[in-house]
């Protein structure tokens, strides 16, 4: 049986605030971690270095190659020293994810186009196939509404299938399926059937690959029933969040980027598990929440960098989940900032910063001190000019000023 | 009381008209030793395979068999039509009378553990595979004994222990869900196959040849059944497709023509299809059907199609009927006992709609449950995850 862990790693940490009841979570979460063998090393995403005296999480923020798509590394004291654990790409770090799980359980296969023979497009299902064989990693015909159908039905049936989406935006010809039946089937059936799926592919702006390959599917499936959904931005949570991915008994859509493949990290040997629902705090800070996930992470932290040096102390959150949001992390962290700054790569009308948007309004408006800024790409299919695709795209700068002016 | 050796024609039955010679009343046989050997009303029509045989070998039990469980289906579908014209039921509700044959027919040849999946006219497939009148007319009515709790409503019908995966409302959407349950079968190498099955009108949709293609080119025990009742709601199948031959569309996957009408013939095609199927990959098989009522319950069924052509198939190829002439002509019961078994249906369908009635719709918190498997989003909180909307099980 697949044990999934919960982790809560806000909750912990922020024991000695009073506004919060966590002592009843805390319980919850240590109810239903007893009675499981502890076989994985579930390292909490802000919790390895706990301040008690000041509310901050501290952490994995500290270690973190925050920019690495300037491939500078920011600390280097933390590089020097020979660290524990293995260096690799993203999208080695997927396969990694992905060859544990399927070494661990029988059930687990993979789905899509060019996944076997040909490695995967990305090479994230690079060597599998010879493996484990053509059956548990399936090339399948160009023809996405019908395989991830037909994963969908081999989850029913009881095996946890994995379908890749060549490109995010192919799977709009899935849409029917994903949304019918991947995610009401468990509804409509009165619980019968249960869809552990994990849908998964390269999203995003890239660099000059035209309107159509450009596509942020994350606003579409946002409001699907019965799915989640979370996004990977760093070798460390790529792994991770593939693992529970995999593990959870409900299906979960994992968007990739196409231009955060070739990051670099390093990452534990043990294995560990992350939380699907969780916030990762990249940056603690005081003066303002931003909120951000995949690439624009990356160009947040590049933009933190000029905002320290001008004076400012922006605290950043990798909200990683997309549905359900981590209101927990999100809303410690704007009842201390009282300002919040949301950078994504979605569209604007309806996208992921929208939703967020109302869903902080609706919950923390007490605690704002100036409207909520959200900063989106622009409502136009993306063009193929490279200074259009930039402009179309939340840049560094922008975020700057942005800050700016909410801190005013 | 014996009467295990009765060859056709031998012995005249004891009583025709006169019911009063009760002295020697006999229980209809439900013997299942003695074969009798039926032929279909048409022999099959194969494309690019050979067609099975024409002589189906049955027995007494069989025969009372198929005919009260089809006898109830009737009945029930029957009284579901009332019960949406006084308003319990609401929404869509799509009628299965009149292809009673085909689910009769598909259960006799397979096992529980071979896999069903079907559109939205599920509800006497779901009693064909275990399914119980309360839970079919709980559901209906948006109960909670329904078989999903309410929740699910007419097409959304699911058996998980009988391997009845529904129930889907959007035509077509459940052809490359069983192509999946085929693949999984042969991941598992279970030596059980899929019946996937779909309607003429679904079978212009692009995603069934895609499933088609994937089905036959990894040898998946995939048996796709059209179930052709010559109307894609209120269009003709001969305006819809420019080639109504159903069977023959697999071009390279074998099909067989069947006269969806006649159990026998249903159940022949179905062991035949899974005998090929576990060895050379997916078939079509076509079931030459008809249905009495409309699309559904919002369709009169009257605007496309004549009465008289109603009329004159309910006459000349009805599936009880032909099952009545059958146990009538090798002497198994008398009219009179089937009369009472058609009674004895009407009496169950009666009392479960009964208790159907009492039973309570689902609560509030009801509405929250099952949206996420447990372990994940299935507490919903408010904000800080401070307030519990609702505990759920």
């Amino acid at each position: 049986m697949a044990s999934i862990f919960q982790g809560f790693g806000a909750a912990t940490s922020l024991s000695s605030s009073a506004s919060f009841d966590t002592k009843k979570l805390q319980f919850s979460s240590l109810r239903s971690l007893s009675g499981k063998r502890a076989s994985c090393v579930v390292v909490r995403s802000g919790g390895v270095k706990m301040d008690s005296d000041s509310n901050r999480i501290g952490g994995r923020g500290d270690q973190l190659v925050t920019n690495a798509v300037a491939t500078k590394v920011d600390n280097p004291a933390a590089s020097t020293a020979s660290k524990p654990g293995h260096e690799l790409l993203l999208f080695e770090a997927l396969r990694e994810g992905l060859e544990e799980e399927m070494e661990r359980d029988a059930r687990v296969c993979v789905m899509g186009e060019d996944v076997g023979h040909y490695g995967g497009s990305y090479k994230v299902t690079k060597g599998l196939a010879p493996k484990y064989g053509d059956l548990r990693v399936l090339d399948t015909p160009i023809a996405e509404n019908s395989f991830t159908g037909m994963g969908i039905g081999a989850a029913m049936m009881g095996l946890r299938p994995i379908i890749e989406g060549m490109n995010m935006g192919f799977l709009l010809l899935a849409f029917n399926q994903i949304s019918n039946n991947c995610g009401m089937l468990h509804y409509t059936s009165g619980g019968q059937f249960k869809i552990p799926v994990v849908i998964r592919g390269p999203g995003g702006v890239g660099r000059q690959l035209g309107a159509e390959h450009s596509q942020r599917l994350e606003s579409y499936f946002q409001s699907i029933p019965g799915i989640q959904m979370v996004a990977c931005s760093t070798p460390y949570n790529a792994k991770g969040l593939m693992k529970a991915a995999i593990r959870s008994d409900n299906p979960v859509i994992l968007f990739e980027h196409v231009l955060l493949y070739n990051l670099k990290e390093r990452i534990p040997d043990e294995e560990y598990v992350l939380n699907l629902e969780e916030a990762e705090m990249v940056r603690p800070g005081e003066h303002v929440t931003i909120l951000t996930y995949s690439r624009m992470r990356y160009h947040v932290m590049q933009a933190a960098k000029t905002l320290v040096n001008k004076g400012y102390d922006p605290e950043v959150i990798d909200i990683r989940s997309l549905k359900p949001f981590d209101l927990y992390t999100i809303g410690n962290s704007i009842k201390k900032t009282h300002r919040v700054l949301i950078v994504e790569e979605c569209m604007r009308t309806g996208g992921i910063g929208a939703s967020l948007t109302a869903a902080i309004t609706e919950n923390f408006h007490d605690y704002l001190d100036a409207p909520i800024m959200c900063l989106s790409s622009q409502d136009v299919p993306t063009p193929y000019a490279g200074t259009l695709e930039e402009w179309t795209v939340v840049q560094p700068p922008q975020i700057v000023a942005a800050v700016e002016q909410l801190c005013r | 009381m014996a009467l295990a050796h009765r060859s056709s024609g031998l012995l005249k039955p004891l009583s025709t008209a006169s019911s009063s010679s009760f002295l020697h009343r006999r229980p209809y046989s439900t013997d299942d030793t003695t074969t009798i050997t039926v032929e279909t009303s048409v022999p099959f029509t194969g494309h690019n395979c050979e067609t099975p045989s024409r002589s189906v070998d049955t027995n007494p039990k069989e025969l009372m068999t198929f005919f009260t469980d089809m006898a109830l289906m009737r009945r029930m579908e029957i009284a579901a039509d009332s019960l949406y014209k006084s308003k319990l039921i609401r929404g869509f509700c799509h009628l299965y009378d009149g292809q009673e044959a085909v689910s009769i027919g598909m259960e006799a040849a397979i096992t529980k553990k071979d896999c069903i999946i079907t559109a939205y006219r599920d509800h006497c497939l779901f009693l064909g595979r275990g399914g119980t009148l309360l839970e079919s007319f709980a559901e209906l009515m948006g109960r909670t004994a329904g078989c999903s709790n309410g929740k699910g409503g007419s097409m959304h019908f699911y058996k998980k222990e009988a391997c009845f995966f529904g129930g889907h409302g959007i035509v077509g959407a459940q052809v490359p869900l069983g192509c999946g349950l085929a693949f999984a079968q042969k991941y598992r190498k279970e030596g059980h196959v899929t019946f996937t099955m779909y309607g003429d009108g679904a079978a212009n949709q692009g995603q069934l040849f895609e499933a088609l293609n994937m089905a036959a080119l990894w040898d998946l025990p995939a048996i796709l059944v059209c179930e052709n009742n010559h109307y894609g709601m209120g269009t003709a199948e001969w305006r819809a497709a420019k080639s109504p031959a159903y069977y023959k569309r697999g071009d390279y996957v074998p099909g067989l023509k069947v006269d969806g009408m006649d159990a026998f013939a249903v159940k022949q095609a179905c062991k035949f299809a899974k005998e090929h199927v576990l060895k050379n990959g997916p078939i079509i098989l076509e079931m030459d059907t008809y249905r009495y009522h409309g699309h559904s319950m919002s369709d009169p069924g009257s605007t496309y199609r004549t009465r008289d052509e109603i009329s004159g198939v309910r006459q000349e190829r009805d599936p009880i009927e032909r099952i009545r002439k059958l146990i009538l002509a090798h002497d198994l019961a008398t009219e009179k006992e089937l009369k009472d078994i058609e009674k004895q249906a009407r009496k169950e369908v009666d009392e479960a709609i009964a208790k159907a009635k009492e039973s309570p719709m689902p609560d509030e918190p009801e509405l929250f449950t099952n949206v996420y498997r447990k372990g994940f989003g299935v507490e919903s909180f408010g904000a800080d995850r401070k307030e519990l909307r609702t505990t759920l099980p």
